[in-house]
């Protein structure tokens, strides 16, 4: 399968392939990830959808968007694993989830489970002025940071939003050095400083390979 | 911009036009408008106080109601509410001369591990401009600096905001320390933030938790007026 094009995974998600017994619903900022460890562990029984990353911002649609998907697709898989940790839903999807009976990702978001739940709550009060970016954010970092806070129309916001924060912290999902510079363009136009830390796919691989 | 020929002149406008345009000035972020319009009503004689409620408060809870109806997104309503706060500049030195009406006190802050500012610095200012003297503790507030606060200013009501899952908890850190200090019935306890629900408000065990800064403004007011009839009755 050819990568699917991060605009598509951010505005409207993944269809199905329809092939598989397993179907893993996930936010489509983890697309390129769970496709990198089904290549590599050659899980040929996984298939992916993907609800809208965008939905970052919106996280009060996550849960009901979840439900939706899950109930669609329930018929034609064994089995369906829920791609997203909590994400600001304030335990909605956990809810929504048990009471689907589908298991999700522990934790609060993303950064938390690519760092490592333990390894991120153990770092937690000190990095509290830190900005987090991930593999596909870094890409995306237009179409969910800059744009939608209107910094490309009032960049005079940036003090409001980021006046709190001393330093852009780069969770790198894979070694990609034209990644990393981008990932520093984006500290640079915030104003923070810049840190890398390349964290792997950390406990999103844990979660797929005990239940995939 | 008076040259431009489409351009409002905002002090030819009478008032049952002027303040709609304001609404609208508003809703844009248009600061310098903002402020423009409040001086004229000023020097048309009205109050501080009917400027704050009639031209800014009610402009912002029509800028609330779209943001909570997801028609406007965070940036328009930081453009509104900077807007907001420039007439206020104004207004605030006369409402004290004036002796508007103070309906109480509340000290807010973002919990400790938070700085998610944007929801609580938008409760702040629309309990001011409703007649709260705010005290604001800003964000990353532990557990000591609410209790020192509550001593130092007596406030009717304490105010706690969390946009993280891994934060909210914490706002029962505080509520469980007041109670056992003996100190949980002396102040009203509002709750609010994004990932927040009422359920979880009644779990913590907070007096109510508030969709957004227009429920937190219409609650605070029902609380303090209950408290007050206690105090009378008692
Ligand atoms: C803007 C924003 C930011 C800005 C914050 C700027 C600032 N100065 O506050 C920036 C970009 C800097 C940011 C940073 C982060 N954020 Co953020 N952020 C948001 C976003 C998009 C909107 C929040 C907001 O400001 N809304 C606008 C205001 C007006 O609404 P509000 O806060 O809900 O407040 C209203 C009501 O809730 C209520 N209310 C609020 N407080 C109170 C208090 C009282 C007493 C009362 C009565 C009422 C009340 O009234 C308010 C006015 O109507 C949300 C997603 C969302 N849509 O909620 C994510 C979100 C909250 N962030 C999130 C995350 C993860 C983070 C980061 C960790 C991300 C990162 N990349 O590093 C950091 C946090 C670091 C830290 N230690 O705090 C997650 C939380 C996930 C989770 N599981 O908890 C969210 C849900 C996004 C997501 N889906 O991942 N964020």
């Amino acid at each position: 399968m050819t990568a699917p094009d991060d605009r598509m995974l951010t505005e409207t998600g993944l269809t199905p392939a329809g092939r598989g017994r397993v179907l893993v619903i996930g936010c489509g900022a983890l697309a390129h990830e769970i496709l990198a460890l089904k290549r590599a562990n050659g899980w040929h029984h996984l298939d992916l959808a993907c609800l809208p990353a965008i939905w970052h911002n919106h996280p009060e649609r996550i849960a009901p968007g979840i439900r939706e998907a899950v109930t669609r697709h329930r018929a034609a898989y064994d089995k369906i694993l829920v791609a997203y940790a909590d994400c600001g839903t304030g335990g909605d999807l956990a809810r929504t989830c048990a009471e689907l009976g589908v298991e999700m990702i522990e934790g609060p978001h993303c950064y938390a489970f690519f760092d490592g739940l333990d390894a991120f709550a153990a770092r937690a009060g000190d990095e509290i002025t830190a900005f987090y970016l991930t593999d596909f954010l870094a890409r995306q970092f237009d179409a969910f940071v800059w744009r939608p806070l209107g910094l490309d129309r009032h960049p005079e916001l940036t003090e409001t939003y980021f006046g709190n924060y001393d330093r852009l912290v780069f969770l790198a999902q894979t070694d990609d050095p034209a990644l990393d510079a981008r990932a520093r363009d984006c500290a640079r136009r915030l104003g923070l400083a810049y840190e890398r830390r390349a964290t792997g796919y950390g406990d999103l691989a844990r979660f797929l390979q005990e239940r995939a | 911009m008076a040259e431009d020929d489409d351009d409002l002149i905002l002090s030819d406008l009478p008032d049952e036009e002027l303040v709609p345009q304001m609404h609208d000035d508003l809703y844009d972020g248009l600061k310098d408008e903002v402020v423009e319009g409040v001086e004229i009503l000023l020097e048309r004689g009205w109050t501080p106080y009917r400027v704050l409620t009639e031209a800014l408060v009610a402009g912002m809870t029509i800028v609330g109601n779209d943001f909570r109806d997801g028609i406007l997104f965070v940036p328009e309503v930081l453009l509104a509410a900077n807007a907001m706060k420039a007439g206020m500049g104004i207004l605030k030195p006369l409402l004290v001369e004036t002796g508007a009406p103070k309906l109480g006190k509340m000290v807010i802050g973002t919990v400790k591990g938070d700085i998610h500012d944007i929801g609580k610095n938008l409760v702040s200012m629309m309990m001011e401009g409703a007649g709260f003297e705010v005290v604001d503790l800003g964000i990353n507030t532990d557990v000591d600096e609410y209790l020192g606060a509550l001593e130092k200013e007596r406030p009717d009501i304490l105010g706690m905001s969390a946009l993280l899952t891994t934060t909210m908890p914490y706002m029962k850190v505080v509520i469980d320390t007041l109670t056992e200090k003996g100190l949980r019935d002396d102040y009203i306890v509002l709750v609010g933030g994004a990932p927040l629900n009422e359920e979880f408000g009644r779990a913590i065990g907070a007096d109510a938790y508030c969709r957004d800064a227009a429920v937190a403004v219409e609650t605070a007011k029902a609380f303090v007026a209950r408290k007050h009839n206690q105090a009378a009755a008692g």
